[in-house]
């Protein structure tokens, strides 16, 4: 019996970032409560661009580390330098603390009852939740783990370590208390569900194959003969787990709601970020292990692809509240890039890594730009406040439409370009019917960003209307940095296109 | 390597939206000056280019290939050939005109006519690029772009009803650009698999693609093209969208902007997939005719002046289209003629009755009588535009139309007699808007009309002596044109009228 090798400089960005959340629990044990905040904020910041140095280092790397649990290939470190980069991103909108005068979005206690003394004597003191710093960090160390998880049980304990988190979060938002903990209580409930059936997939298929490893169970699809049923339903039970964390249709129910009610920086974060490390996983799993499978399961990506897209355009033509506007647009956009997975080949994995990059970029935006939109009672995400936002404040709907304009996928935007990419690759790979049903679904979607377009600047701002409120630098620059990504990719996509199509190889 | 010109043509107007969009807040006036003096100064190096490209003579000059996106084979390519190089000109030309005849009309909507003016440049940066693209990939990023920019113009700056015709505007040409991008990227696999892909216009034009496929490929091309021209039954959005625009803008959206359909059938749809354009030929010429008839009618019909011209302008669309699919080299050099032609006469009909709705407020027929007196050379020169889009010899548009009639009768003979028949119909909804709204005795509505002032006929004049040169002697653009069509022909290569498909070609064994 040997002692495991584990190949710490590969796995480093993983270990900084677990390692910074570490140390963030117990910065709040020990440093005092005035200093925590920047403290926290500082670390958490300066563990993320240490890790995306790390990852930057390691490109090009192609093993299968930590005993066969971990691979470090080209698809893992170019999501995990996309998912490092939004989260540095979203830590800004956390720390954002002029828009709530001197708070920021999240509740001062989350312990304490809305509306009771505790919370009042906490909002009067100015009390700043600086656990968010943590707990985040150990979001970002689950999304990382995950996509380059190359065992079924790494990727379950992947996949808990970053929703555990997420659920904390969700319900802590500083306005509107009730709806957020109604948000975390779906998000929890339906997520152990989908825990749970992902696990058993897990289990069936390692009854089947005899490992949870990956190529193990590649190796193990075309020798046994006769025992497919449990194999199928593995991989049924397992997709069902994995689809319901990108959000797809049929599993999509809670985005909405999730999406509403968790305090807007945190949405943004998980809109983007989540959906990264989760489609990073199912491309693992179902190209690696369950490649030999490709046409047992590809009809039902094809329903879920459908169905996804369908669902998220035009139910989202209902919404009137932007947060659940963009949670349905996100749904829709999962349906794209369930499009590029479909096509399952080198094209389709490059094309799902860009459309992954660029919707995540555009998504933190969108959602800063919510934060910003305000009232009396907080964010004014009624759409019915968003008219005429476009004579009162230019650049701020003039940054919102362009992030819409990315969203529906016009021209010199990110959004094209991804689009462009998924779409021929599918065309490539036969599914021409799928391409179809995504640009009648897009057409479908414009709609509903031209409306808000067409209610931001072609409306008359009503006389009580939310003001647009000016954020600090942390906010502003993220925001640029959403701005800046959506143009240049729209513009020249080719260095981080040619970037994606050499990560598209999984090692096995 | 030489002078890059038309990289230059679409840089200048677009570093001018840039430069006129960041005019501080209180200076609209230089804003507006600025705009214009960039205007003109494209308009220079157009007409500078024009020339250059007709005493050159050779058929496709100012070619620039630089690659943008490797890895998906898309270039920064661009080049001139007869028809590119006139709807440049065209462009360049008719963009001063535009703007100065929007001087007052931003101010008169109480908007800040600064974005108004930056948008302009804008859309005149992305027509110029779209004429001179010869990357496939590149004229559709083009080609859709240019539908953000015009949104804007006629949500921001129109009628009551400008946020429904900006969002019918959007929608359906939104979804022609999406269909055509499901035929865009359908090509680029077609040459993927067949060795390398790429958007290259030449090398698709190269390809071999079977016929079944390139029906498909052809009719999502057509869509777009066919509602952006617009042609019958896909128009609708083009009366609402001109009637709520302002004039001036009505007149850039018609008379420019929507020829970057016509010019994509001819010079894409066509060369691109030759054996589906002989196979769908007679169905689009059914559908052309029907254009013009069913446009004249309404044209007749109509209260509103703006949805009049619409109209007009979709009948004429009508013998654009029919023109290009008589597949022979009048019909083909007379379409493209038309383009300018009907560019002029358009641009030139929507200004006067913008100059016409300053003074009376109103866009219904109803509200004017008797204008000629009071204001002499205003009915003049409404009289004048109107003749030359009806098509009186001696005036521009005749030459074309002449064309494309001959080219047609040749092949269709049926189509010819109709679509002459669309032709008297226009002397009809000419001559009665002229009748209706000048003749006769002056009313109290327009007694006090002003005449045409120092501003706007210096609007007036260019366009009047365009359409009387052009009418005259339209020899060296149809020269330049006739050159520009032949190798689309050549590709599509219909010989005598009674095209037999060779069997052989593209079908599967």
């Amino acid at each position: 019996m040997t002692a495991p090798t584990i190949e710490y400089a590969e796995l480093l960005p993983m270990l900084i970032v677990f390692g910074a959340a570490v140390v963030g629990v117990l910065v709040e044990a020990f440093v005092p409560r005035r200093a925590r905040h920047a403290v926290q904020l500082g670390l958490a910041l300066a563990a993320l661009i240490a890790a995306f140095v790390q990852v930057v280092r390691l490109s090009g790397t192609e093993i299968v580390g930590a005993e066969g649990a971990v691979a470090v290939d080209g698809p893992a470190l170019f999501l995990q330098g996309a998912i490092l980069l939004l989260s540095a991103v979203s830590l800004l909108f956390f720390a954002e603390r002029r828009l709530e005068g001197g708070g920021d979005a999240f509740a001062p206690g989350a312990s304490s009852l809305p509306g009771s003394e505790a919370e009042r004597t906490l909002v009067a003191q100015r009390v700043l939740q600086s656990e968010v710093y943590p707990l985040t960090m150990f979001a970002v160390g689950g999304m990382l783990l995950f996509p380059a998880a190359n065992d079924l049980l790494a990727m379950f304990v992947a996949l808990e370590v970053l929703s555990l988190p997420l659920y904390l979060l969700a319900g802590m938002a500083r306005r509107r208390r009730l709806l957020s903990q109604e948000a975390a209580l779906k998000y929890f409930l339906l997520g152990a569900f989908s825990s749970a059936f992902f696990l058993f997939g897990m289990a069936l298929v390692y009854g089947f194959a005899g490992s949870v490893r990956l190529s193990d169970i590649d190796a193990t699809l075309g020798a046994r003969v006769g025992q497919e049923g449990l194999l199928l339903a593995g991989v049924g039970l397992i997709a069902v787990g994995l689809m319901f964390k990108v959000g797809a249709a049929p599993f999509h129910t809670w985005t909405p709601d999730v999406y509403q009610g968790a305090p807007t920086p945190v949405t943004g974060f998980m809109a983007a970020c989540t959906k990264i490390a989760a489609f990073g996983a199912m491309a693992r799993i179902f190209y690696v292990a369950f490649g030999g499978l490709r046409t047992d399961w590809q009809p039902m990506f094809w329903v879920i692809a459908i169905l996804t897209m369908v669902v998220g355009a035009v139910v989202a033509l209902t919404q009137n509240d932007v947060k659940r506007m963009l949670a349905y647009s996100s749904i829709a956009h999962a349906g794209f890039v369930l499009i590029g997975v479909v096509a399952a080949d080198e094209l389709g994995t490059a094309s799902v890594l860009f459309y992954l990059v660029a919707y995540g970029f555009a998504t933190v935006g969108a959602f800063a730009v919510v934060t910003l939109v305000r009232d009396a009672g907080g964010e004014a995400t009624h759409l019915a406040n968003w008219a005429g936002l476009g004579r009162r404040s230019p650049l701020v709907a003039g940054v919102f439409a362009l992030f819409l304009l990315a969203f529906a996928g016009i021209p010199l935007t990110s959004g094209f370009v991804g689009k462009l990419a998924v779409f021929s690759a599918a065309i490539d790979a036969g599914a021409v019917l799928l391409v179809i049903v995504g640009l009648v679904t897009s057409a479908i979607a414009a709609f509903f960003y031209v409306r808000v377009i067409v209610l931001m600047f072609f409306t008359e701002p009503a006389p009580e209307g939310p003001t647009v409120a000016v954020p600090s630098a942390g906010t502003t620059v993220g925001i640029a940095v959403g701005v800046a990504a959506t143009v240049a990719l729209g513009i020249l996509p080719g260095p981080v296109l040619d970037l994606a199509q050499q990560a598209a190889t999984f090692v096995r | 390597m030489t002078f890059p010109w038309l990289t230059t043509l679409i840089v200048v107007p677009a570093l001018g939206a840039v430069l006129t969009a960041l005019v501080p807040r209180g200076l609209e006036v230089t804003a507006k000056k600025l705009a214009l003096f960039i205007a003109l100064v494209t308009a220079v190096l157009t007409v500078i280019a024009t020339v250059a490209f007709v005493r050159n003579g050779e058929p496709v000059q100012f070619v620039e290939q630089y690659a943008w996106v490797e890895s998906f084979g898309v270039y920064w390519a661009l080049g001139a050939d007869g028809i590119s190089i006139s709807l440049i000109a065209l462009t360049g030309v008719i963009t001063p005109i535009v703007l100065t005849a929007m001087w007052r009309e931003a101010e008169a909507e109480r908007r800040n006519p600064k974005p108004f003016f930056a948008l302009v440049l804008l859309l005149e940066s992305m027509l110029i690029g779209a004429f001179a693209a010869k990357d496939v990939l590149l004229f559709y990023i083009l080609f859709e772009a240019m539908l953000v920019p015009m949104y804007f113009l006629i949500g921001l700056y129109g009628g009551p009803q400008r946020r429904y015709a900006a969002v019918k505007f959007l929608l359906y040409n939104l979804l022609g650009g999406l269909i055509m991008l499901a035929a865009v990227i359908g090509l680029y696999v077609q040459a993927a698999t067949q060795g390398r892909g790429t958007f290259l216009l030449a090398d698709l034009v190269a390809l071999d693609i079977p016929q079944s496929t390139q029906w498909w490929l052809f009719l999502g091309f057509m869509f777009a093209f066919a509602i952006k021209a617009p042609l019958w039954p896909f128009h609708t959005w083009l009366p609402d969208a001109a009637a709520e625009a302002t004039p001036a803008n009505a007149a850039y959206l018609s008379g420019v902007m929507d020829k970057v359909g016509t010019f994509g059938m001819i010079a894409l749809a066509l060369p691109l997939f030759p054996a589906a354009a002989r196979d769908f030929a007679p169905a689009i010429v059914v559908l052309a005719v029907i254009s013009i008839l069913y446009g004249a009618l309404l044209a007749i019909g109509q209260t509103d002046m703006k949805r009049l011209i619409a109209y007009t302008s979709i009948s004429h669309f009508g013998l654009i289209v029919l023109g290009i699919f008589a597949l022979n080299s009048q019909g083909a050099a007379g379409a493209t003629l038309y383009m300018v032609n009907h560019g002029l006469a358009t641009v030139a009909l929507f200004v006067i009755i913008g100059f016409m709705i300053v003074r009376r407020g109103s866009r219904f027929v109803a509200d004017y009588g008797g204008a000629a007196q009071p204001a002499p050379v205003l009915a003049g020169s409404l009289l004048f535009a109107g003749l030359a889009a009806l098509g009186l010899p001696g005036l521009a548009p005749f030459v074309s139309e002449f064309l494309v009639l001959v080219g047609t009768y040749s092949r269709y003979r049926l189509a010819g007699v109709l679509a002459t028949v669309g032709i008297i119909l226009a002397a009809l909804y000419i001559l009665l808007l002229y009748q209706r709204t000048m003749t006769g005795p002056a009313r109290e509505s327009t007694a006090g009309f002003p005449d045409l002032r120092r501003r706007e006929r210096l609007i007036v004049a260019p366009l009047v002596a365009l359409l009387l040169a052009l009418g005259f002697f339209p020899k060296p653009l149809l020269d330049v044109i006739g050159e520009g069509v032949q190798p689309v022909l050549a590709e599509v290569d219909v010989g005598d009228p009674e095209p037999l498909v060779p069997a052989a070609e593209g079908t599967v064994p």
